[in-house]
């Protein structure tokens, strides 16, 4: 195997020897999301005009699963090894910094999905959902979780305590899940939070993947695609310079 | 030949620390070499420089002729350090981490020698182990395993049997010196000085970031120019002319330094003037802790006013943990 591939495998095999906390775990919380939030909400205007609010709900949640874990993952996976001084196992060895990043950031993309494939999965039994365009759904996903993934490594990067990841999850990835339209649409919004809202990458993220379900959205899903892959984009351009620089980690 | 490791004018500066100040040292192919110097002396920057966990300021180093930063891929296939720190890899088994080791560096099927450095180490029966498991010690003896892995033909050990039992200390030499017959080069930092003095051949000593003495270690001990008389005496305290010679005093017993045997007649019948008897009286040779506090000393700056005296002895950080 390639430095590389077993990057890779090393970082899939550490979060799934504890699956039960870096998979389980979040796909139940979510459901009690989906749970609580579809009752209190029952009888709620339909979304779209014909979409029940508890099928409008489940692709959020989805979505929101798939960006926390895979922001999770690379970002508590690199702290962890930079607070025990393990990082030096990867930092030894003759692995390019391109290695580096890919390895991380694919692991993401693999937990972000499996958590949300598994959300997904229990949702079905509990609500009906139609799946329209199923190519934009795996495209959004992807494209998500990669970004998470990367603002993860970034995080994992510039922290040097667990409580500075903690503060990038809580004060930033959080506030941005929770106002993208996660559990309410855009349209439902005073007029300035509407605009507002329009500055939040995640929006665009979570819009999209739920055109795929329902073929309908608030944005083009092509603008949102073009905006997600712009956003992955110059965020991979940053990472890899931090790593090329050995910011915080070649001292 | 190549040398095995070439650092040319090394700087490093940690904010306000100078760590490393214009560091030049070649270690040949095959050699023993050891790297000593009191904490913060910057041993453990320039290893991690080598290795390139950290980047120098300016200057040039090259792990068999393989610059580490242009070359990085060759010249960390060349080497393989033993941290200082004992870190480990909570998620994995013994044999996973060697085998995930060993993937880092392109290498697949590399059970057979995996098997083999795990039973040079006696860590065979713990393969299976869970690294969280294992004793310090064990745990020492996978970080070296790990560092093996890909068989480097340079092999940096940071301290490695500080806080080890003396078991896996023996073994562990045991096995470093089996590694240096095969060819392999070795460069070691320890605080115990005995164990440098019996292993390398040759030393460098750094003090604030500078090479204060690059020697074989026959040759630093020799160059002392002192034998110590260690005297136990009774019925009258050491006179007040002996006290520049001494190296330590307890109780009632003296080392004193003697620049040659002919001096030795002069220091006991000084010592006998005083009214008092000796009881005991042996004649040392210096070793590499009484050159190495000698040079550590030395390089106070200019500071040597009145002689040396004993605090200056205690006070270096020579061997704390001896």
């Amino acid at each position: 195997m390639s430095g590389f591939g077993t990057l890779l495998y090393k970082e899939l095999l550490r979060f799934w020897k504890v699956a039960f906390q870096t998979i389980a775990a979040p796909v139940l919380t979510t459901l009690l999301y989906l749970l609580i939030f579809s009752h209190v909400m029952q009888g709620q205007a339909r979304v779209y005009g014909a979409v029940p609010y508890s099928a409008f709900l489940v692709p959020g949640l989805v979505m929101m699963a798939v960006l926390q874990n895979a922001f999770a993952n690379s970002s508590s996976s690199l702290i962890q090894s930079k607070i025990t001084g393990n990082i030096i196992f990867v930092l030894l060895p003759p692995l390019s910094y391109w290695d580096f990043f890919a390895a991380y950031v694919l692991a993401s993309v693999a937990r972000g999905m499996i958590v949300g494939a598994g959300v997904l999965l229990v949702s079905l039994g509990l609500v009906g959902l139609s799946f329209e365009h199923p190519l934009w759904i795996i495209a959004f996903a992807v494209a998500g979780s990669a970004i998470l993934g990367t603002l993860g490594l970034i995080a994992g990067i510039w922290a040097e305590k667990f409580d500075q990841v903690a503060a990038f999850q809580s004060f930033l990835i959080m506030p941005l899940t929770f106002l993208s339209g996660v559990f309410y649409s855009i349209h439902s919004l005073p007029d300035f939070w509407q605009r507002l809202s329009h500055f939040n990458p995640f929006f665009y993220m979570i819009d999209g993947f739920r055109y795929g379900f329902f073929g309908v959205s608030d944005i083009n899903p092509v603008l949102s695609l073009g905006i997600a892959c712009v956003s992955l984009l110059v965020l991979t351009a940053l990472t890899l310079a931090l790593l090329k620089r050995g910011y915080r980690l070649r001292h | 030949m190549t040398p095995a490791i070439q650092i040319q004018q090394v700087h490093k500066r940690f904010g306000p620390v100078q760590a490393l100040s214009g560091i030049d040292l070649e270690v040949a192919q095959g050699e023993f070499f050891g790297l000593l110097g009191p904490n913060g002396a910057g041993k453990t920057t320039l290893i991690n420089i080598l290795a390139g966990l950290a980047r120098a300021d300016s200057g040039s180093v090259r792990v068999m002729g393989h610059d580490v930063i242009a070359d990085y891929r060759k010249s960390r296939r060349a080497l393989g350090v033993v941290p200082q720190e004992l870190v480990f890899d909570p998620f994995f088994s013994v044999r996973e981490t060697l085998r995930i080791q060993s993937g880092y560096f392109g290498l697949k099927h590399n059970d057979a020698w995996i098997d083999e450095v795990m039973h040079h180490l006696d860590l065979a029966g713990k393969a299976a182990a869970n690294m969280r498991s294992l004793s310090g010690g064990m745990k020492r003896r996978v970080l070296v395993a790990q560092a093996l892995v890909h068989k480097p033909p340079v092999i940096v050990l940071d301290e490695p049997t500080a806080g080890v039992d003396v078991e896996l200390r023996q073994g562990l030499w045991e096995f470093v010196r089996g590694l240096n017959r095969d060819g392999h080069t070795i460069v070691l930092t320890t605080h115990y000085l005995e164990e440098a003095e019996a292993l390398c051949a040759r030393i460098a000593m750094l003090k604030q970031g500078r090479i204060v003495a690059l020697d074989t270690t026959s040759n630093l001990v020799n160059r002392l120019d002192s034998l110590y008389l260690k005297l136990r005496i009774a019925g009258a305290a050491l006179p007040a002319a002996l006290a520049a010679r001494v190296r330590d005093s307890r109780d009632a017993v003296h080392t004193l330094r003697v620049r040659s045997f002919a001096e030795v007649e002069g220091v006991l019948a000084q010592v006998r003037e005083a009214g008092a008897q000796i009881e005991e009286l042996e004649l040392l040779q210096p070793d590499l802790e009484d050159v190495f506090v000698q040079i550590m000393n030395r390089e106070e700056g200019g500071e040597r006013r009145g002689g040396r005296n004993a605090s200056c002895v205690l006070s270096a950080p020579a061997s704390p943990d001896r």
